[in-house]
């Protein structure tokens, strides 16, 4: 397969107006949240940073939301979560129906134009009332594959198998991904499953329970500002450098599941290969996905990669893309990280990708 | 683990299922009536690759592509997964592997299902066939799943036509999801009082408004109701209309009235069907009250209390 057409040197994409996330705030992750609805789980985070910043919901420019319906079952899902963020009098707003990674996208790309200093943006998932891993079949290509009910878990297997016959790892090495993620995850109050976490029976072979990330529910937000309101906001900024989303072919038989160059072209074009990053938070909910990543995105053994446990730790559907680039901002927003990657990603076997550059400054 | 449920936690099923009809290209309309006739095509790209599956447009440089070919239906292995508890709508009820097969003749793979009776049995580079559906319609499921192969390879692309005979030009893909609904602590608390025959609304800390139903949230201030208040039982309709088309399987003459019904104490108007009244003498302003029927968990309809009608000014604020 021949790599995507692209121009022969990519350019480096320089935004016109410096953005940068100044607050972040994630709920704990949990297996089940039945006594609360989307709207009540979502409010204390909303809340958490509207007070680190001390804005009210009044003062924000703009406000994008990212969630699927089809995780709570219901239509326009998201309208009754715009309760929590004051939606009357009217607001300017918008949603899409991914991970409120690309929500921030969107609300980045609302800033540079000058319509709005400050965003709001959101995301939530409950995988608790359904089944996920069937839920998530219903993206997929409705001619040829849904009709097979192909689940997330299995999808994922193909792409650890192909990784295994190429040489690129083994169990171990999976088992290894999984412990370092846990591991790191005790120091997470949010996570969901952290610690010494066995590797288990397989889920579908070659994977184990234990490459695989927990089912759960939660919610994150971050606030977006720019140029000076970002510093009066906020004591260290996290600063995007550089933003950029691409995808692949639909088709699985037709990629190389062993690669993935759309991360790799989106961090280019967000820069992130003009200098070495500290922290990495990479949304790899599999074991097999961070060997993918690491590769492609030429993270070398000195990157702290998902110091917050990353998807393997808590993996609430549609935020926790958001959440990499939270936990990212919030280490540089802690002086823990000058410069840091944040990767998202949807669709089956790391289809789409995004990738931000975050700095502080020094 | 889930921790253990309050008995406050109202729990309903609730099954999403819907026939999605979908139409058909030129080229996936030639593919799916291939696999219903046995015949298994490939698109050629404009730099000589076949993909199978078949797709209308070059995935790499999103050329139109319509240049059909015949592959053959045995291939190889090219990556695998044990499926060892196969879920519901997969296209084996035992243990099956998924398969990513490159057909003899192709350049990309096709995912399917490989019947074998172990993971021991399956490898990468492994030789399958088609194994196809006794009864086929047009649609991927018409290949049945894959079978170990040891025969011969089959040969190169061959050109095809992809004319045939009553062609599929759409398919009925139905979709089924089960949840389990959980309405959240303000509907379950408004429920919960329904099932006593009362209303409850919540009320907002900061603009004081008495929501109902309650949905846990003001929408104007973003913050938590948490302020439980109860209203009604009588009301006030603030606007109508009349409803001349029955629905199906609905059990209610027409016309009757539909309503907007801002029930005392709330500052928000719920909507309910009004009767005891003739439909045409319904009006803005008419007093109402809820009319129970044994056993049930909301008012059947609102009928007029005889009280005089309310002024405009006491509810012009909640049209």
């Amino acid at each position: 397969m021949p790599p995507a057409k692209t121009s022969a040197k990519p350019s480096v994409m320089r935004s016109v107006r410096d953005i940068a996330i100044v607050a972040f705030g994630q709920t704990d992750h949990l297996r089940s949240t039945d006594e609360l609805s989307e709207v009540e789980m979502l409010m204390p985070v909303l809340h958490q940073v509207l007070a680190s910043t001390g804005l009210k919901t009044s003062d924000i420019g703009f406000t994008c939301s990212g969630s699927s319906d089809y995780l709570a079952g219901r239509a326009f899902s998201f309208t009754m979560a715009l309760d929590g963020v004051g939606a009357w009098p009217p607001i300017s707003e918008s949603h899409v129906e991914m991970d409120g990674a690309w929500a921030l996208y969107e609300a980045w790309t609302k800033l540079l134009t000058g319509d709005a200093d400050t965003a709001l943006v959101y995301s939530y998932g409950k995988s608790s009332p359904g089944s996920v891993r069937d839920v998530l079949t219903r993206q997929l290509d409705p001619y040829y594959v849904a009709p097979l009910w192909p689940d997330s878990v299995a999808l994922a297997a193909l792409q650890a198998q192909a990784l295994i016959d190429a040489g690129d790892a083994d169990e171990p090495a999976l088992a290894g991904v999984a412990a370092r993620s846990r591991g790191d995850a005790a120091a997470n109050s949010h996570a969901q499953l952290s610690g010494s976490v066995p590797q288990g029976d397989y889920v579908v072979r070659p994977l184990r329970a234990g490459d695989c990330p927990p089912i759960g529910d939660g919610a994150a937000a971050v606030i977006l500002a720019a140029g000076d309101r970002a510093r009066e906001l906020c004591e260290r900024p996290a600063w995007i450098r550089g933003i950029d989303h691409r995808i692949e072919a639909h088709s699985l038989g037709v990629r190389d599941l062993t690669d993935s160059p759309s991360s790799r072209l989106a961090a280019e074009r967000a820069g992130a290969f003009e200098r070495p990053v500290d922290t990495a938070e990479l949304h790899a909910p599999f074991t097999s996905q961070e060997i993918v990543l690491r590769k492609a995105l030429k993270l070398g053994d000195d990157v702290s990669v998902n110091p917050s446990g990353g998807a393997l730790a808590a993996n609430p559907v549609m935020a926790a893309g958001l959440i990499r680039l939270g936990e990212a901002a919030a280490r540089i927003h802690r002086g823990e990280s000058d410069r840091a990657l944040a990767h998202a990603t949807s669709g089956p076997c790391l289809q789409q990708n995004l990738v931000a550059v975050l700095e502080g400054e020094s | 683990m889930a921790s253990a449920p309050s008995p406050e936690v109202l729990r309903a099923p609730l099954v999403v299922e819907f026939p999605f009809t979908r139409s058909l290209g030129p080229v996936q309309s030639a593919f799916l009536t291939g696999l219903r006739e046995r015949t298994v095509l490939g698109v050629r790209t404009t730099d000589g690759r076949t993909l199978v599956p078949p797709v209308e447009y070059d995935p790499v440089t999103a050329d139109e592509i319509r240049d059909l070919v015949e592959v053959s239906a045995t291939g190889t292995v090219a990556t695998w997964a044990w499926n060892h508890e196969p879920r519901r709508g997969q296209p084996l009820d035992r243990p099956f592997a998924w398969v990513l097969v490159k057909l003899d003749g192709a350049d990309t793979a096709l995912l399917h299902a490989l019947d074998a009776p172990g993971p021991e049995e399956v490898r990468t580079g492994m030789r399958v066939r088609i194994r196809w559906a006794a009864e086929r319609t047009g649609a991927i499921t018409d290949i049945a799943c894959f079978e170990a192969y040891e025969g011969p390879e089959g040969g190169e692309a061959a050109p095809h036509e992809g004319e045939f005979s009553d062609p599929v030009t759409g398919i009925v893909a139905p979709a089924r999801l089960d949840y389990t609904y959980a309405p959240g602590r303000a509907q379950t608390a408004y429920i919960n009082a329904l099932s006593e025959q009362r209303t409850v609304g919540e009320r907002c800390p900061s603009c004081h408004k008495v929501y109902v139903p309650p949905r846990g949230a003001c929408p104007t201030c973003g913050v938590a109701t948490t302020d439980r208040v109860e209203v009604g039982p009588r009301g006030t309709v603030t606007t109508y209309c009349i409803v001349n088309i029955k629905a199906k399987n609905l059990d209610i003459e027409v016309p009757y009235v539909y309503a907007h019904i801002a029930l005392d104490g709330a500052d928000l108007a719920l909507h309910a069907r009004i009767a005891g009244i003739p439909y045409d003498q319904v009006r803005m302003g008419l007093r109402v009250e809820p009319v129970w029927t044994e056993g049930a968990r909301f008012p059947d309809h609102y009928r007029p209390t005889g009280e005089p009608d309310a002024d405009y000014d006491t509810y012009k604020e909640l049209v």
